[in-house]
């Protein structure tokens, strides 16, 4: 068992499967896909993630290192999050950059969304952390890789 | 109710607490909030108060926002300055579709498009030629000045505000671009600050030739993501003043470093406004160096995945412009198909090819000597977002070719250099 501690930047109690990116994953590209097909999970599409790319990210802790591309990412993450097909936690090993934090900020506040996001997880988080772990993250931004 | 961290002034916090009405107060909440989270400490006023909003596109699914819009007209509120967005998705006209496609954009994809642009005039938008990717071009005239502090969104739009103008503003997301314009003020951090302007990393270049602009921003971007870089050696080749011909060249490098990473400032030393004002002093003690030579540019191409089902067979549609292209990119291309028709003997360009522009450009391009030409040619015009067009199920089994990198991350669409693009739509054969 390993343990870290991030910023809360939206609390909630979890516990189940690990997805991990070392790559900042690249929000429209990964989630538009399933979102445009009205899915009931999000299968990730961006081509250009190999970590992601073809797995369903619904429900599981994603680990990151920050969100990248478009600019309409908060709003997708709003919208993903809206049709409850988001992933229940956003681990990022960095600090959060803007358009995931607006989304973050965006499903909270207009949707009242339980999505879970701690970032400043640290890179030993995200070299240690591997997909198919479970890990348990506690409301005050503890993150235990079980 | 939130409780905020940064300083607001009796105003603000009057807006936060509802006096305004409850919607005002969720707007004023959502920029607090998310100001909050990069340690903001206050809002700053919009100086240039015509927005630029990237969703410009009706999408069924996206309720949050639609809903988000018809509370915001229910209160009466609207930006303080008229604002422009991002291209339609579709365009009939000149990116022809068959009887399903149509079907599937206009009655599902897009069915709520109308109804969209309809809560978009209501809120602000400043005309039906507002749908483009380069508001800042002269002829679309949303074009803030060196040091202006904006509310956009829109990731090519934002970096070339930034870099190329010498504008301030951060890497807003979709609907927080809104809110700004709304209120008239928007966090003060990150890229609105000098600090957050400095440059973390030093990209060398080191080329025997003018780079290709989408691969040397898919290069930067993917290895600096979000910070800052100062790009050293490519006034050697684009020469030290920002013309048509450099501001085009850097519209599609900055495009490609934010959509293949999430740069939203770059420099390049002797050329961008604060590069010659304040030179290498822009870069941090401790930044990081990327030497970027012809090996490496070679590597970056090379690792983009075709994601054609057949991978073998013939490009069947083509893109060009994404960013949507300049006046003097369309003279430039009308130009070159005409030359390179010549040499291989043929009239017309051998498939479906697809320019794209903003409205008060294809405007103006169409009064140009080159368009006769271009329209000879077959090649239609477009101001289509190619994006929003290639993003949905029936298009995947099209064989899109394109020289945008930007395209290329969002779709299947396959990633040619601008000169095999070329060749391969104006030779001879198969």
């Amino acid at each position: 068992m390993k343990t870290f501690k991030g910023r809360v930047l939206a609390s909630g109690h979890f516990k189940g499967e690990a997805i991990v990116s070392h790559q900042g994953v690249n929000t429209l590209a990964t989630f538009q896909k399933s979102a445009l097909k009205n899915a009931k999970q999000v299968i990730a599409s961006d081509q250009n993630n190999p970590d992601l790319f073809g797995k369903n990210i619904t429900g599981k802790a994603l680990c990151l290192p920050i969100t990248i591309g478009s600019t309409t990412g908060g709003l997708v993450i709003q919208t993903v999050c809206s049709m409850g097909i988001n992933p229940s936690c956003f681990l990022f090993s960095e600090n959060i950059d803007s358009l995931a934090a607006s989304g973050i900020v965006l499903a909270k506040v207009w949707n009242d969304s339980d999505v879970i996001a701690i970032d400043g997880l640290g890179k030993e988080f995200l070299d240690t952390v591997k997909s198919g772990d479970q890990i348990e993250v506690k409301e005050d931004g503890t993150v235990t890789i079980l | 109710m939130y409780t905020p961290k940064m300083s607001l002034t009796d105003e603000e916090l009057s807006i936060l607490n509802g006096d305004k009405g409850e919607t005002l107060a969720k707007v004023m909440e959502t920029v607090v909030r998310f100001g909050d989270i990069f340690g903001a400490p206050k809002l700053v006023e919009v100086t240039h108060h015509e927005g630029h909003l990237v969703t410009s596109f009706g999408i069924g699914l996206l309720k949050p926002l639609f809903k988000t819009m018809d509370e915001l007209i229910a209160s009466d509120l609207h930006t303080i300055g008229k604002f422009t967005l991002d291209p339609r998705p579709l365009d009939y006209k000149n990116v022809k579709c068959n009887l399903l496609e149509k079907l599937v954009f206009s009655k599902i994809m897009y069915s709520k498009q109308k109804m969209y642009e309809e809560q978009l005039k209501k809120v602000g938008l400043k005309d039906e030629n507002a749908f483009s990717c380069t508001c800042y071009l002269k002829e679309v005239g949303n074009t803030p000045k060196k040091g202006d502090i904006l509310s956009w969104a829109e990731s090519s739009a934002v970096v070339y505000a930034n870099s190329v103008l010498g504008a301030r503003c951060n890497r807003n997301s979709g609907m927080l671009d809104l809110f700004g314009s709304v209120l008239g003020k928007v966090p003060y951090f990150g890229l609105l600050t000098d600090e957050g302007r400095k440059a973390t990393w030093r990209i060398e270049i080191k080329t025997s030739k003018l780079p290709e602009a989408q691969v040397l921003g898919s290069a930067i971007g993917m290895k600096v993501m979000e910070d800052v870089p100062y790009v050293i050696g490519l006034d050697k080749f684009l020469g030290k003043e920002l013309n048509d011909t450099t501001c085009a060249y850097l519209k599609d490098f900055g495009a490609a470093s934010a959509s293949n990473g999430a740069v939203g400032l770059y420099h390049v030393d002797n050329l961008t406004p604060e590069a010659k004002e304040l030179g290498q002093k822009l870069i941090v003690k401790d930044a990081k160096t990327y030497v970027i030579d012809d090996e490496e540019l070679e590597r970056i191409y090379q690792s983009y995945p075709i994601m054609w089902k057949k991978p073998n067979k013939r490009g069947n549609l083509v893109f060009i412009g994404c960013p949507h292209l300049t006046y003097s990119q369309l003279v430039d291309w009308t130009n070159k198909i005409g030359r390179s028709l010549a040499k291989h003997g043929r009239k017309k360009v051998n498939r479906r090819v697809i320019m794209t522009c903003a409205p008060d450009v294809k405007e103006k391009f169409i009064k140009s000597e080159q368009y006769p030409m271009l329209m000879s040619y077959g090649v239609k015009l477009s101001s289509i977002c190619p994006l929003m067009y290639t993003n949905n199920p029936i298009t995947h089994s099209k064989r899109i070719m394109t020289n945008s990198n930007k395209l290329r991350t969002y779709s299947m669409a396959r990633y040619y250099k601008d000169d095999d693009l070329l060749e391969v739509i104006t030779k001879g054969g198969k």
